[in-house]
């Protein structure tokens, strides 16, 4: 009785013709396709809540780190070179505000000094500075940023370098901070 | 007394839910890029309201999960 009840829930196959006209295998083993829809979407959508959890998660995740951002502190000031240790379109790079985090200056003038870090803001390829043609340039994607501002200018990336901030004191240059930016 | 739905009822309406539930996860993976970026580019105005909103979308999703289970236990 059982077995019939079952039967009579099995719907009609996608072929459209009765029971008896199906191939053996589908007679053997039939398959309830409107329960079958059922449970697809059922459990698509419970897949999509534990989604739904892993991007909430993330979320906070964003919020933990900016706590302990927030807590950090002022960063240290650090010597990077003499004033006239680098030559007009020349660069040099550094390492601040830690030891892997590599930074790049550039003599642009006379008096004009900038300093980015090298961590592309697309993919965090280190970038390489090409004075002659007045850029920064990203090997990994054809990223290019501009020399003086930091400002992509080429590929991917959306976002401008982090610019390190500068201090001139008895004849020395100094990276005081990290400035991250936005277009 | 708990009203209870044919199994066509129940699919039409899991699917109504799977719909909402789909918009709701896209806003969120949008808020989760919008708010890396914002974080990356050094704007920290964003993090709270933006975790507060994705918390939101969740719970909303959750309680439209529980309500799915709880249609699933009624027999027709």
């Amino acid at each position: 009785m059982t077995m019939q009840t079952n039967r009579e829930q099995i719907t009609t196959a996608p072929d459209g013709r009765p029971d008896s006209e199906q191939p053996r295998w589908r007679q053997d083993f039939p398959i309830d396709w409107a329960q079958d829809h059922y449970v697809a979407r059922r459990d698509f959508t419970r897949f999509l809540v534990l989604t739904s959890l892993a991007f909430m998660v993330g979320q906070f995740w964003i919020v933990f780190q900016n706590f302990f951002r927030a807590r950090r502190g002022a960063l240290p000031i650090q010597r990077i070179a003499g004033v006239d240790e680098l030559p007009i379109g020349g660069d040099l790079t550094f390492s601040y505000p830690g030891e892997h985090d590599q930074c790049v200056l550039v003599r642009l003038g006379e008096q004009s000094y900038a300093a980015f870090s090298r961590q592309c803001t697309h993919l965090s390829c280190a970038v390489v500075a090409e004075p002659d043609r007045r850029r920064f340039y990203c090997p990994c994607h054809e990223g290019a940023f501009d020399i003086a501002s930091g400002s992509p200018i080429a590929g991917p990336p959306r976002r401008p370098l982090a610019r390190i901030t500068l201090d001139f004191r008895q004849g020395a240059i100094y990276a005081t901070d990290v400035e991250l930016r936005m277009l | 007394m708990r009203r209870r739905f044919t199994r066509e009822q129940k699919t039409t309406i899991i699917f109504g839910i799977l719909c909402i539930v789909l918009i709701l996860v896209m806003l969120q993976l949008w808020l989760l890029s919008a708010t890396m970026n914002a974080y990356l580019g050094g704007d920290r105005s964003v993090i709270w309201p933006a975790a507060l909103v994705s918390l939101g979308c969740f719970a909303l999703n959750a309680g439209l999960l529980r309500y799915l289970f709880a249609i699933e236990r009624t027999q027709p």
